[in-house]
């Protein structure tokens, strides 16, 4: 599988370390990005959304195929500089892909309403198999590229390097972290906070519980789609590939440290994973753990805080009844 | 009491394995076709006896024992697990490096199969016990990203051991099903075509009992296992954990037992394929796998045995009947059938035809036949859990409802 390492440029020491760690705080971000959406999804509807990983391979295929072979909006808009177009391309695809995402919320988690939490997640991970096929089929199994403006230039200071599209990745999470802070506080937000809590209190309020379902799952399909993006782009790869989903699968250890519930943990979650996948990759490169050791680390991690908190490090526990 | 099926006079007559006539013959007619079939002498189902399709069937004995040992966990006691794949290749793995003679790099003892088929279902039944506390710690959906990072670690384990895996994208041969008593000659053969009882019979006739056999044995055991104490037991944790531990049902050891017996019947499984197929390469006990057998489970009906091996034929059958219908489709519409109108709006032509979307070339654009079976099986699970939860078993109990009342509607 194609896990691209973080460049352990330096000569090791102090500079490896902090390098290593910017780069991981960087993929952290990603991670955060993706575990976000998938713990929006999750406690405003009690879906949890195998096809997160899926979803952000096609909001990555999405900006590829706007963005390359359509060239949407930007055929449209004469006289716009090509970074510019690249942009508009971003919001398009993002858009598109939160559109299906609520298209696969009402064509098929809708009818699942009041049934088990199991039921819904074997949906999900049906939809996981179709949409993660049928993106590699429009990919033709290949890598293609994103056409972004960053390429892979570095930014340096001293010893500290850091890639363009690393910085522009923290960037953003850190907005789309202030969005969702903002957001939460909107009447909408209060509204997704209430259906959380009960949809069933929430619906005798007046709430319109269908439409608070609608906008999670078209914000949690957007941040999926941009922690795609993130994921296809230098240092990470270069493209989206068939492999994409699989650095988005990476995310689901993100939130189950975090705890499923939980915002502030999908962001403490995937900053640690991201930064103990990028710390392995740099120091546990012995052999005998085998080729692309990283790329378990968050599994392994995983396991290791359920062991010791079993619904995660924020997770609310169940407070259980007979 | 003839003629009144469901009077039951004892307990013991009503916790039978095959409590009523109906179901007692029914197993023998079951039985006489499943002799004849591979035979070639199924009545009106004659090709199912050629080597092809038996590979297919095959296939589906092998995938049977596995579901049922998935659906013990999963569909009995509740247990979510996306893991089974990785318990089929610590058994497929245990098989290989006991059975498999020693090479150049890899490791191999060269035992016979009377050793290395149950080690196989031991050895994984003892990840499977390493496993469970875990699985009484954390609960529900938890326990399914732990089991799924089972498979994910489990791949990474595949790919870096090469003594025991061989090479990645190559993988290393496994040992024949040949039952021997030492490192001799084998008594009895279910990898080369020979006579049995004055009949010759192929190689995949021969494995094809063999499984069979086994299948059989592990369907009693698994319904046998549902009727007693550890079936109630799971039953209980599966509807409501708490009560059943309030209930005085000690959940740290059934739970347990769960697992060991379910990755028994997995690394057995997982043993026989790898045996079966004769090489495989370390990528293929991936996710999708794990998901055929929860398909399995969800679409035949999770929580019976009937039910999961219904699940099984359709499961892996339906594969090939899609690659018959896209090759058929595909002549139709070279030969300009009668139905080429309908194959029209299915197969791919040119790059830029809209309306089809499979294509029998695997490496052009369109939906491969592979691609096409995986896309289906997900649309399988999704439309079952929306419009028939109780699966193909659930079809069944109402077919048979309706003619128990017939000519009355209820």
């Amino acid at each position: 599988m194609g896990i691209v390492v973080a460049q352990a440029a330096g000569p090791g020491g102090f500079p490896e370390f902090v390098n290593a760690l910017a780069s991981g705080i960087a993929l952290g971000a990603i991670y955060a990005t993706l575990a976000l959406g998938f713990v929006l999804i999750f406690k405003a509807t009690q879906v949890v959304n195998f096809a997160h990983g899926a979803i952000a391979a096609l909001g990555a295929y999405l900006v590829s195929y706007f963005a390359t072979a359509l060239n949407v909006p930007g055929r449209w808009v004469p006289g716009l500089p090509p970074t510019a177009q690249w942009f508009l391309s971003v919001v398009v695809a993002v858009a598109v892909t939160a559109l299906i995402g609520i298209a696969i919320e009402r064509v098929t988690i809708r009818p699942m309403i009041g049934e088990p939490l199991f039921s819904v997640a074997m949906i999900t991970l049906g939809l996981d198999l179709v949409i993660r096929t049928v993106t590699n089929d429009f990919m033709n199994n290949q890598v293609r590229g994103l056409g972004d403006p960053f390429g892979s230039q570095v930014i340096e200071i001293g010893f500290f390097r850091i890639a363009q599209t690393q910085v522009v990745t923290i960037v953003v999470a850190l907005l789309l972290m202030v969005y969702l802070a903002w957001f939460f506080r909107t009447r909408m937000g209060v509204a997704m906070r209430a259906t959380a809590f009960d949809q069933e209190a929430a619906m005798a309020q007046g709430i319109d519980v269908g439409k608070v379902f609608a906008v999670a799952w078209a914000i949690g399909a957007g941040l999926a789609a941009i922690g795609g993006i993130f994921s296809s782009v230098f240092p990470r790869g270069a493209g989206v590939s068939p492999f994409t989903f699989a650095i988005a699968f990476r995310a689901f250890p993100a939130v189950v440290i975090g705890g499923l519930d939980s915002i502030v943990g999908a962001i403490v979650g995937g900053m640690l994973v991201g930064v103990a996948e990028v710390l392995a990759g740099t120091y546990l490169t012995q052999k005998f753990l085998g080729q692309g050791f990283a790329g378990i680390v968050p599994w392994l991690f995983m396991m290791l805080v359920l062991l010791i908190k079993p619904y995660g490090l924020f997770g609310t526990e169940e407070v259980r009844r007979v | 009491m003839r003629g009144r099926p469901n009077l039951f006079t004892s307990y013991e007559e009503e916790m039978r394995l095959f409590p009523t006539t109906t179901k007692r013959v029914m197993l023998v007619v079951a039985l006489v076709l499943a002799v004849l079939l591979p035979l070639g002498q199924l009545p009106g189902l004659r090709f199912l006896g050629d080597s092809d399709w038996l590979i297919i069937i095959d296939r589906a004995l092998i995938f049977g024992i596995a579901a049922l040992g998935l659906n013990l966990l999963t569909g009995v006691s509740g247990q979510v697990s996306l893991g089974h794949s990785f318990f089929m290749a610590v058994g497929a793995y245990t098989a290989v490096v006991l059975g498999a003679d020693a090479g150049r790099t890899v490791w191999g003892l060269g035992l016979p199969m009377w050793i290395w088929l149950p080690a196989a279902g031991i050895v994984a039944a003892v990840l499977g016990i390493l496993v469970a506390p875990t699985a009484v710690r954390v609960r529900g959906l938890y326990l399914a990203f732990v089991t799924l990072g089972l498979v994910f670690i489990g791949l990474h384990l595949w790919r870096s051991v090469e003594a025991v895996a061989g090479k990645p994208g190559t993988g290393r041969p496994w040992p024949a099903l040949e039952l021997a008593l030492w490192k001799g000659d084998p008594i009895i053969s279910f990898a080369s075509a020979g006579p049995w009882f004055g009949i010759e019979l192929s190689a995949q006739a021969k494995s094809y009992f063999f499984f069979l056999f086994l299948l059989i044995v592990f369907a009693l055991l698994a319904k046998n296992l549902m009727r007693t104490r550890p079936g109630r037991a799971w039953a209980a944790i599966r509807d409501r954990d708490i009560a059943a531990e309030v209930m005085g049902v000690n959940m740290f050891r059934w739970k347990t037992q769960a697992f060991a017996v379910s990755s028994f019947y997995a690394g057995v499984a997982g043993a026989l394929f790898a045996a079966f197929l004769g090489r495989v390469i370390p990528e293929s006990w991936d996710l999708l796998l794990a998901v055929e057998f929860i398909a399995i489970i969800l679409i035949g009906g999770a929580g019976t045995i009937t039910g999961t091996l219904l699940g099984t034929v359709f499961v892996v059958l339906t594969p090939r009947i899609v690659e018959a219908v896209t090759f058929w489709m595909a002549e139709e519409l070279a030969n300009q059938g009668t139905f080429a109108w309908l194959a029209d709006l299915f197969i791919r032509k040119s790059p830029d035809d809209l309306l089809g979307f499979v294509s029998t070339d695997a490496a052009g654009p369109g939906l491969s036949i592979f691609q096409l079976n995986v896309v289906l099986f997900g649309v399988l699970i999704i439309v079952f859990l929306i419009a028939e939860p109780l699966g193909l078993y659930g079809i069944w109990i109402r077919v048979r409802n309706y003619w128990k009342g017939w000519p009355f509607t209820y």
